[in-house]
């Protein structure tokens, strides 16, 4: 091959596996444009990570879901349960808000265990089991809360979802604490990508030429840590955040490294292929959704937690955000493929497509039409570009 | 729509010329420069190793790779033919029927055959009483006597390859490409194929067909065409008296293969598996017994066969002993070195050093869309991992090392399985359960679809599996094969075990007729 046509084959094959954060980039440009850079200031950052930030978690647990294969549709109503249960012994029965938290994740787990348990055990498929979950958890919710709405939270509880960590290794208008995280972070992801990419050429596998690796990392630097200034010369460093980075971290890990992980992929592939590789499906597919149940309880709390309260018909359709966040960030409706960071990027572009839109005061109704259009283009984007790279059956 | 296509005036040159055709994919050159020319109402033959583009070159004949995506030119009847879909070419009168079986099993006989191409009456309406009296006359010419509302999964994999080429035959075709139609049939039914080719090609159908089983080839074609590495070596018009099956494997290896079975001496330790008494019932049908107490050893440094017909119950006896994978209502013992072990789940049966490669590397064997490194790693995570973590660096190292023991050919152990050719696919099926370390390791019909090249390295890796004191348990259907490799040889028939040979002294005859032993009741 010559020069020219490898450069080209590897741009294009490069593009390709960040077709989508190209889109990202593209759809934040065109909106910052639209709002007069009002998207990207420092308030508006600050607040799209907390309000979105209950999406995301869910789309982390979602993602896991479609990898297997599996759809779960109960979620909006697992995350309203898992509020009001907190909100009635907190705000009702006035206990103190750690017990409000552990009752709410007690509750998600109990949630994943029985839809696991459905699935699983009995094998009947997730759309159904959770269908069914959807209005049996809806309604729930409703006798929890007797129908009526409670609020508001104390404010340690309201903490989880509205408050910062600032000042706390000082700054001047800038909060030194948040520079210092995301630092750290960035550091640690162009470390353990530059070893990455070392470990790759040690074994003659394909990689990216080394100065388009340095521009891209120089790039994702420069990124995030633009957004970290934003914030630190905003409020400082959400909770809500830090909790979501968190579970990023750990869910990428678990997902990628873990045996665990190995095998949700490798059922979603071919569900045959890894019984009779050993995989214990049954297990596998009960802890996919007793992890279900458990992030949605988090989001439950941040939910209730943003808007300090707990309504009967909190969450509704959130179901509908985290699968289009997974499914724009290129998971397959099949199973087997998918990441978390795909599923994040895709939250974060339906994300910024609804804040802009609110910005810019465009009414519901567009809204909803032009997020339909977004998932609509995604996935045809995807498909078309495996056919264009020549997807082979036989 | 078809247009009929009924005896127009074509010229009387060859019926197919493809000339200087190329086709890369991202990574891999998989065609480069070949040229292949068809005569009317021939059989031709392609031949080649897996991987060497056959298949590929076949796709883009058919439109699937549509004109545009590859180099060079298709000239049918003396004119050119840039086909963009199946449906372009299928207008023409070309249809493929692919490696792998396309029919819907759910569907009838009848209404696969005219899928896509249904019978109407009044517009839009399915015309039952045409579609089921046109299938029953296609299904005479192909020689298969069963009604054609009958669901196609009630079919074995013979007849449905009959009804694979029924549905060709409904479209008007004059030139038939069939991609290894026979790797999965026994011989019986390889037969019959090879028959109905015959009266097809008496009809003036021409017909491409690709085999790697060279007796065949040496039996039913014209001439062959060899194809190695993307190119064309030859065309080899086979009445010449020189057309021997070594030089064809000179041509699709590059070099001649002297034996076709590695030597191996046979040094014969202690039992590793014997199964005793297992019986095993239909998973569906209560009460059909599928495996009939049957008992079986194999010891350390033993290559044992089993041979059987099709639905003797070979395969449902190997799965079922490998983690209750098939059946129900098993019962039986199973000992490992001695110790009775537990295979209740797969899981157990891999503990206790049991791996079995699936016939059907397809859907039972491979995960196709994820790669070569994670189908290598799939069975044998536990070891490459610690507190239920993955060593990645290690699963790539281990990949690598066994993508070159094996000799697997990609580009590299990133692609994804899907994207390998056949045999190398199946290469990778054996490095995941190699790498397990198993005791005794079962092999479903392991050449399938396998080139002689192929077949000769994996012979090779049955010999070094058993000099490493393991035991080795081979499936086939092709008895020469068995003869080749083995030991010694069960026989099963109707789920019984009828008879136990030892390769010495065994003969295809005397292996047939206990195969075909009636159940004494
Ligand atoms: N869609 C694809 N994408 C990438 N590579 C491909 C694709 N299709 C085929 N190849 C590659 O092209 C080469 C030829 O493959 P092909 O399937 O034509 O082989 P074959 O001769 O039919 O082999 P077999 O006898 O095993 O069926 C192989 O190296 C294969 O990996
Ligand atoms: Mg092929």
């Amino acid at each position: 091959m010559t020069t020219i046509a490898n450069l080209k084959d590897l741009m294009t094959r490069n593009l390709r596996s960040s077709g989508i954060v190209v889109a990202f980039v593209l759809i934040v440009a065109f909106f910052t444009a639209l709002t007069d850079g009002l998207l990207l200031s420092p308030r508006n950052v600050s607040n799209l990570t907390q309000q979105y930030s209950y999406i995301l978690i869910l789309a982390i647990g979602m993602v896991i879901v479609i990898i297997g294969g599996h759809i779960d549709l109960s979620v909006g109503s697992v995350v309203a349960l898992t509020g009001a249960v907190s909100a009635v012994l907190v705000i009702k029965g006035g206990a103190p808000w750690w017990v409000g938290v552990l009752a709410a994740i007690a509750t998600g787990l109990l949630v994943g265990v029985w839809q696991g348990f459905w699935v699983a055990y009995v094998g009947i498929p997730a759309f159904i089991v959770t269908l069914a979950g959807m209005l049996l958890f809806r309604g729930l919710t409703y006798i929890v809360l007797d129908n009526v709405s409670l609020s508001p939270f104390p404010g340690e509880y309201s903490t989880i979802a509205q408050g910062f960590v600032n000042g706390l290794l000082g700054g001047y208008g800038y909060d030194t604490f948040t520079l210092l995280v995301f630092g750290l972070a960035v550091l640690g992801y162009a470390v353990a990508a530059y070893r990455n990419r070392r470990a790759k050429l040690s074994y003659n596998q394909d990689v990216e030429a080394m100065p388009l690796f340095v521009v891209k990392t120089v790039l994702v630097a420069a990124v995030v840590m633009w957004f970290a200034w934003q914030i630190a010369t905003y409020r400082g460093l959400p909770v809500v955040l830090i909790i979501l980075a968190a579970l990023i971290l750990a869910y990428s890990m678990i997902t990628k490294h873990s045996i665990f992980g190995r095998h949700v992929y490798a059922i979603g592939g071919n569900l045959a292929a890894a019984q009779l590789s050993g995989v214990r499906v049954k297990r596998v597919n009960f802890l996919i959704f007793l992890n279900m149940g458990f992030l949605a309880s988090i989001a439950g709390v941040v939910f209730s937690a943003r808007s300090s309260s707990a309504q009967p018909g909190a969450g509704n359709m959130f179901e509908l955000d985290a699968i289009a966040a997974c499914f724009i960030g290129g998971a397959a409706v099949t199973g087997g493929v998918g990441t978390v960071v795909g599923a994040m990027v895709g939250g974060l572009i339906m994300a910024v497509m609804s804040n802009g839109m609110q910005l810019m005061g465009v009414d519901q109704s567009t809204q909803q039409v032009v997020k339909g259009l977004v998932l609509l283009l995604a996935v045809g984007y995807d498909i078309w570009n495996k056919k264009r790279s020549g997807a082979r059956t036989a | 729509m078809s247009e009929s296509t009924a005896s127009p005036a074509y010229g009387d040159g060859p019926i197919l010329e493809m000339r200087g055709i190329t086709k890369t994919f991202p990574g891999v050159k998989a065609l480069s420069d070949v040229n292949l020319s068809v005569d009317r109402g021939e059989i031709h033959a392609i031949c080649g190793e897996n991987g060497a583009g056959k298949s590929t070159l076949m796709k883009v004949l058919s439109g699937v790779h549509p004109h545009g995506t590859y180099d060079g030119e298709i000239v049918l009847d003396g004119t050119p033919a840039t086909f963009r879909s199946i449906n372009d070419s299928e207008a023409r009168g070309v249809v493929i029927i692919h490696q792998e079986l396309a029919l819907v099993p759910y569907l009838s006989i009848a209404e696969n055959i005219f899928l896509g191409n249904e019978r109407r009456r009044a517009g839009r309406l399915v015309d039952w009483n045409s579609t089921n009296t046109e299938a029953a006359e296609l299904l005479t010419r192909v020689g298969l006597a069963e009604s054609p509302t009958q669901p196609v999964s009630t079919l074995g994999v013979g007849k449905q390859q009959l009804v694979e080429i029924a549905k060709a035959l409904s479209k008007e075709v004059r030139l038939l490409i069939l991609d290894e139609p026979t790797a999965a049939l026994n011989d019986q039914d390889s037969e019959h194929l090879l028959d109905i080719l015959r009266r097809l090609r008496e009809e003036g159908v021409t017909c491409i067909i690709i085999s790697h089983k060279l007796g065949e080839i040496a039996e039913i074609a014209d001439r062959t065409t060899i194809i190695r590495d993307g190119q064309t070596i030859e065309t080899i018009d086979m009445t010449d008296p020189d057309s021997t099956q070594d030089r064809i494997i000179r041509g699709m290896v590059g070099r001649s293969l002297d034996n076709r079975f590695p030597e191996r001496t046979s040094v014969i330790g202690d039992e590793v598996l014997r199964v005793e008494d297992w019986t095993v019932h239909h998973p569906t049908q209560p009460g059909r017994v599928v495996v009939d107490k049957a008992a079986l050893s194999v010891r350390a440094g033993e290559v044992v066969g089993i041979a059987g017909l099709m639905g003797a119950g070979r395969t449902e006896l190997a799965m079922s002993v490998f983690g209750h994978s098939y059946g129900r209502d098993i019962s039986g013992r199973v000992f490992v070195h001695g110790r009775e072990v537990s295979v209740k789940d797969v899981p157990s049966a891999i503990d206790a050093g049991i791996a079995y490669v699936s016939e059907d590397r397809k859907q039972l064997g491979l995960n196709l869309i994820e790669d070569v490194r994670r189908n290598t790693s799939a069975a044998g995570l536990p070891q490459l991992s610690r507190a239920g973590w993955v060593n990645e660096h290690e699963e790539l190292r281990v990949a690598e090392e066994y993508r070159e023991s094996m000799g697997t050919r990609t580009p590299n152990v990133l692609v994804p399985v899907g994207k390998l050719s056949g045999g190398n696919q199946q290469k990778v099926a054996l490095s995941k359960w190699i790498y397990t370390d198993p005791e005794v390791l079962i092999l479903d019909e392991p050449t399938r679809g396998i080139d002689v090249g192929a077949k000769y390295e994996i012979y090779t890796l049955i010999n070094k599996m058993v000099a490493d004191g393991k035991a080795v348990l081979v499936i086939s259907s092709e008895l020469p094969e068995l003869l080749g490799t083995c030991d010694r040889i069960y026989t099963l028939a109707a789920g019984r075990i009828t008879g136990e040979v030892d390769v010495a002294s065994a003969t295809q005859e005397g292996l047939m007729s206990l195969m075909t032993q009636e159940a004494d009741a």
